[in-house]
């Protein structure tokens, strides 16, 4: 039996009611969408990538309280960040929410991305919290088309 | 509660028995009761449809309208006398007026490439509504795309109800086609279908009536209405699923080219030139859906069989305690409040995003729809992206409404 709290943990129930780095960014030199068609859901990112480094990253958009608790932690995990490690932390962020990959004592515990890994048992919700994700791995890669969970 | 009157008493639902029709609704969800209230996305099946269906297949299976041997001839008329039933369920004038397809969706897209592509062109209008469900807006912007037509969208008012005076208002000479649902699936309301017929006709415009939400709650009468077409899906009534119908008036019908092209629909065929059958059977290329057809006719005898004037004051019944037990909750908003309504609940909880609330419920054993509900324009309406839509039908209770409003205390407090 999953229990709720695993999924909305207080953490994530806090990040959606009070999200950080939330709204537009002035000097950001990356921007992407995301689509959610499943909800409606839309987010937008953005980033100043500063030579390898993100150097800043807001979001803008509404969604459920896993992607907008997804992707306040996330701007605030990746802030500052070298771009390769952001790359590599999404890639291991995703492994986390399929189930492919315990939450244990390293970065990702420590950044408060492991309290996403309750989503496992939520299938329908993975989007969610991956949709952040996906939208700022497009700004970094300077996708201009919109992103879609689908 | 009941109006009682001198003539008879008001006919009621044996919900007892009506449940035990339903082998789903004794299904545990995560040790839960199923509290199942998302029948307007898709209605779960009686024991009888189920039969049927296997029936088909054990009993009586062959290809239809081809074989000379006797299961052929038996699949065959069971197949026709769902025609029949169908027939009888939307009142059309006779029975070649029907035509069996997978749904709702296919229905409008045969109207669309058939009749629409034959009869609409640049310089001409169709009128639409805010509250339509994206399979009557999709196929007529594909359309437009290539035909360079004018859509038209009759909007809606704060409580959902079409603004009659704006649809009016949009009616002229330019219109060839109305195309307008009986009942939104999204929040609900019953649109004064025969009002919107009579105006459109007025204008000399055809009438294409979604029926897709109406027909698992209210009688339809397609000459009363005054409609050229009206379509519904089989899955929604209590019927298997990829099985619905289209009526189509004959003269229409008899003058509209053939849609799909294949086996089935054709008398004669050469490389030079094929002739086609007579309706219905012209618009009903390939083998069909036939057991899930045949099923489809048992699944309206079902709905029949309980009348609907019984279901209309369960339906009712059921909307009001809604309603009122919803309303004890502050934060909860109901999104469309139409005067004619169908016990469906679309709304929105506080801040706290639809799907959130939806996945709480789920925990709680009730299934509920969150989202879109395929009809983005009439959330753009109300400038929200996504509701929560509790839908009821023949099979829920006072009790599922309590289950609900006690599941939404329990998201408040886990968002509080």
């Amino acid at each position: 039996m999953f229990d709720l709290q695993d999924l909305y943990q207080e953490i994530i129930i806090d990040h959606s009611k009070r999200p950080r780095n939330f709204g537009p960014l002035e000097g950001a030199n990356r921007h992407a969408e995301g689509d959610n068609p499943l909800c409606g859901d839309q987010i937008k990112v953005h980033l100043i990538v500063d030579g390898d480094t993100v150097r800043d990253v807001r979001f803008e958009g509404r969604g459920c309280a896993i992607s907008t608790a997804s992707a306040s932690v996330m701007t605030d995990t990746i802030k500052g960040k070298p771009v390769a490690e952001v790359k590599a932390l999404f890639e291991q962020f995703h492994r986390l929410v399929m189930g492919e990959e315990e939450p244990g004592s390293d970065v990702l515990e420590v950044d408060r991305l492991g309290a996403f890994a309750g989503v496992r048992d939520y299938p329908m919700r993975v989007k969610c919290a991956t949709l952040c994700w996906h939208t700022m791995n497009a700004a970094l890669e300077g996708q201009d088309d919109p992103i879609s969970t689908e | 509660m009941n109006v009682a009157t001198e003539h008879r008493p008001a006919p009621r639902l044996d919900l007892e028995r009506i449940q035990a029709d339903f082998p789903i609704l004794s299904e545990q969800i995560y040790g839960k009761r199923l509290v199942f209230l998302d029948s307007a996305a898709s209605a779960q099946k009686p024991r009888q449809v189920i039969d049927a269906e296997r029936m088909v297949y054990e009993r009586e299976y062959a290809n239809i309208h081809r074989g000379v041997y006797y299961l052929s001839q038996r699949a065959t008329d069971a197949f026709e006398a769902a025609r029949e039933t169908t027939r009888a369920f939307l009142n059309a004038r006779d029975v070649r007026e029907i035509v069996f397809l997978r749904g709702a969706t296919e229905g409008v897209n045969l109207v669309a490439y058939s009749w629409g592509l034959d009869n609409l062109k640049a310089g001409d209008a169709i009128v639409l509504s805010t509250i339509e469900h994206h399979s009557n807006i999709v196929p007529w912007q594909l359309l437009r795309d290539r035909l360079g037509f004018e859509i038209r969208v009759a909007p809606v008012d704060e409580e959902g109800q079409i603004d009659m005076a704006a649809y009016r208002g949009l009616l002229d000479e330019r219109v060839k086609l109305v195309a307008m649902t009986h009942c939104a699936n999204s929040i609900g309301t019953v649109t004064p279908i025969r009002e919107i017929a009579r105006l459109a006709k007025e204008q000399g415009a055809v009438v294409l009536v979604d029926g897709a939400q109406a027909a698992p709650h209210l009688p339809i009468d397609v000459q009363e209405i005054g409609c050229d077409f009206y379509v519904f899906s089989g899955h929604k009534t209590y019927g298997p699923s990829g099985a619905g119908a289209l009526y189509g008036r004959g003269e229409l019908l008899d003058a509209m080219p053939p849609w799909q092209g294949g086996g089935e629909m054709i008398t004669r065929v050469t490389f030079e030139k094929s002739r086609f059958h007579e309706v219905p059977h012209k618009f009903e290329a390939g083998t069909p859906n036939i057991a899930g057809t045949i099923a489809l006719g048992v699944a309206l005898d079902y709905i029949t069989g309980l009348g609907h004037e019984a279901i209309l004051a369960h339906e009712h019944d059921l909307l009001d305690y809604a309603m009122a037990r919803l309303g004890e909750i502050n934060s909860l908003r109901v999104i469309g409040t139409a005067r004619e309504k169908a016990a469906i609940v679309s709304f929105t909880l506080g801040d706290i995003h639809p799907h959130d609330v939806g996945t709480i419920l789920d925990r709680e054993g009730i299934a509920v729809r969150v989202g879109h509900h395929c009809a983005q324009p009439t959330m753009d309406r109300f400038d929200l992206p996504a509701t929560v839509r509790a839908s009821f039908g023949i099979y829920n209770t006072r009790e599922d409404v309590d289950a609900l409003h006690d599941g939404l205390r329990k998201t408040l407090e886990i968002f509080a």
